[in-house]
């Protein structure tokens, strides 16, 4: 089974008519995603990739049934199209740029509360359930169907991770990309949660890095309420303090967000904690034939 | 991106929030001229990007613009020194010459992003001119905390609430409201990370002002902020780094002798982070991003190794859109063209693999590959041992 995203899902991809989104849409309806319309302001009533662009949302939702996004906007007009999405119904909108200005997510975060949608990103290589569809831009082939849920900061290293995953012979339910930014969508507790819910999950992968307490958060979260083996791997256990690595998300500021931190609260709340990140899917094999 | 005291200072006076007289100056017969206009008595202050200036010597009185020019004579050049800077120090390219003001109260004001709340905090303390994490640790009651909501901005109210907490009366009230106000708006108006004012001046007078200002502003916004973009101090940046960010690379120089160079944040730190367990010591950090080129590639290698601290480099390449014999093709060309000796192991997972392998076979570069994170770690490290 999977969270989220099935073969069922209809997928407006926003931004289809630009480089990224046209490569990507293209590999989206390979592996088996129903994109069923694109979404780009001004070429609307035009066909791009054999489905039909639309000027607004709104439209997509009402011709073509659509209940997801894609989106591959530029950074500055990336908070406009997930609240255009939050506002046409969607229930789920994958925001796939990196970039976007802090201040604008803290706007987006506000416009969503109350309202019935999930964003997953932004600045994520997306979401995948293998053997039925992916929203992003993660490559299929390494994937396989499975048991074994995935949320992760990352991009390569969630692939690193599926990689591990698939060769140690399990498969992944869901693998879900949270984003490598300070303020993102959903976040590790609510994709417990619905992991939690999901007959077809049977453990999952926690794959974080420096900055902020969101590890910290799922921690206290798993300690409470989450009965399933959870094995965890935190990057950054080497980088340098005030530095941004990369992510905008990932720095430590006045000493706190550290990963030895992370990993601590992780394996107190037993957590099966992979020290190096080649050891990931060794560590699931240990989480699921020591037992819970 | 950080900023000069002296830019945030001309950021803040754009959005009406007081600040002292003051200009920067370059040489020491500039700092004089500037302290016969708004002196004679005048601060002096070394213009780094770091904090503990005063500490270190670089903050000091001038009682007349003679003595002004002599103290910016001697600061002018300086290797300064403070706790923040490493023991090398910043080298000092200009002074902040600025009126000197009678302290009545040292206050502080902050304002930064709570990315658990995914709010702006707008944090204010009595107690100015310490470390504000000192006061959170020792004092926690005495710092005052605003949540803006993000929809509405920050309220009056707020800076009333605020205001009153500090203990402002009379003119230093009415000052103090606008001055919280207007650095808010200074804050989201640029996109800031960080507004911090420390400290605070209350002067005899009831005026309100920025003794120091230090901003530092969102890297993803500067793309819709030219004129503070035009204000990066690019001799603040370690060299490899500004020349890595012309081709959208980002570096990070450490202190290790292993260069690695990743696509992907996570997998980049994932292998600084194996390369220690496998007992050496990461020589930088650097992502080569997504949706990247042959040309790209070829710089990348070309600044790793440029680094004379690196005695070796892994290359871990997990490639999902990027193709392995892309990148296998970009670092033969580089290491080619550069006559590069210094051993290289390289690993490819993903799109083309075996593609990619097969160019490095063939290239008759002593290039290594290796099959897994941990052998690849392994390898370099006892490579360059």
């Amino acid at each position: 089974m999977s969270i989220l995203l099935d073969e069922k899902t209809q997928v407006v991809v926003l931004g289809i008519t630009g480089s990224e989104g046209t490569f990507h849409a293209q590999k989206m309806i390979e592996y088996g995603t129903k994109v069923v319309a694109g979404m780009t302001p001004g070429k609307g009533g035009t066909k791009h990739l054999g489905v039909p662009v639309f000027n607004t949302v709104t439209e997509a939702v009402a011709s073509e049934g659509a209940d997801a996004a894609a989106i591959f906007v530029p950074p500055f007009a990336a908070a406009d199209a997930i609240m255009e999405c939050a506002d046409a119904g969607l229930r789920l909108v994958v925001c796939i740029t990196e970039g976007l200005p802090t201040f604008d997510m803290l706007k987006v975060m506000t416009y969503l509360r109350g309202k019935p949608v999930a964003l997953i990103g932004p600045n994520t290589p997306g979401i995948i359930s293998p053997g039925k569809a992916k929203i992003g831009i993660m490559p299929g082939p390494i994937h396989k169907a499975g048991t074994i849920g995935i949320i992760s900061r990352s991009g390569t290293l969630t692939y690193e991770a599926v990689q591990q995953v698939s060769r140690q012979g399990y498969g992944q339910s869901t693998a879900v990309g949270i984003g490598g930014d300070p303020v993102v969508g959903l976040k590790y507790i609510e994709l417990l949660e619905l992991f939690k819910k999901d007959p077809g999950t049977e453990a999952v992968i926690l794959i974080g890095e420096i900055g902020g307490t969101a590890e910290d958060d799922a921690a206290a979260y798993i300690k409470a309420s989450f009965p399933k083996p959870v094995v965890g791997f935190i990057a950054g256990q080497t980088a340098p303090p005030g530095r941004r690595m990369g992510h905008a998300g990932a720095i430590i500021a006045g000493g706190k967000g550290t990963a030895q931190e992370k990993m601590d609260a992780l394996r107190a709340a037993g957590v099966w904690v992979a020290v190096s990140p080649a050891d990931i899917g060794a560590k699931l094999r240990e989480a699921l034939t020591r037992g819970v | 991106m950080k900023i000069h005291e002296y830019q945030a200072k001309q950021i803040l006076a754009k959005f009406g929030v007081r600040v002292p007289r003051g200009e920067v100056a370059e040489t020491p017969a500039a700092a004089r001229a500037i302290a016969e206009r708004i002196g004679p008595r005048v601060v002096v202050k070394a213009q780094i990007h770091a904090g503990g200036r005063g500490k270190g010597g670089g903050v000091k009185l001038a009682a007349t613009p003679a003595e002004a020019e002599a103290l910016a004579a001697k600061m002018i050049g300086m290797q300064l020194v403070t706790h923040q800077t490493g023991p090398e120090g910043k080298r000092v390219k200009r002074v902040l010459v600025e009126e000197a003001l009678d302290i009545a109260r040292e206050l502080y004001l902050g304002i930064v992003i709570d990315r658990a709340r995914e709010a702006a905090v707008v944090m204010a303390s009595t107690e100015g001119g310490v470390e504000i994490e000192k006061v959170a640790a020792e004092k926690p009651d005495l710092i005052f905390k605003e949540y803006v909501d993000p929809a509405v901005g920050l309220l009056a109210f707020q800076a009333r609430k605020l205001a009153f907490r500090l203990g402002l009366e009379g003119e230093a009230f009415k000052q103090g409201q606008k001055f919280i106000a207007g650095l808010y708006k200074a804050f989201e108006g640029t996109d800031a990370s960080l507004a911090e004012i420390n400290p605070l001046l209350v002067t005899t007078q009831g005026d309100v002002l920025a003794l120091d200002a230090k901003m530092n502003l969102d890297d993803n916004a500067l793309g819709r902020h030219p004129d503070i973009q035009a204000m990066r101090d690019l001799d603040e940046e370690s060299p490899l780094e500004v020349e890595a960010s012309k081709y959208n690379l980002n570096y990070i120089k450490l202190d290790g002798n292993v260069g690695c160079m990743v696509n992907g944040a996570g997998l980049a730190m994932a292998t600084m982070d194996i390369i220690k367990y496998a007992g050496g010591m990461p020589a930088n950090f650097l992502d080569v991003g997504g949706g990247v080129t042959e040309e790209a590639i070829t710089n990348a290698f070309r600044i790793l190794v440029s680094d004379p601290d690196v005695k070796g480099a892994l290359i871990n390449i997990f490639g999902g859109i990027v193709r392995c014999d892309m990148i296998a093709s970009g670092v033969v060309k580089a290491a080619r063209a550069l006559g590069t000796k210094i051993p290289v192991v390289i690993r490819l997972e993903g799109t083309n693999v075996d593609l990619g392998k097969k160019i490095l076979a063939e290239s008759g570069l002593a290039f290594s590959s290796a099959d897994g994170m941990k052998e690849a770690a392994e390898r370099i490290v006892g490579l360059v041992k």
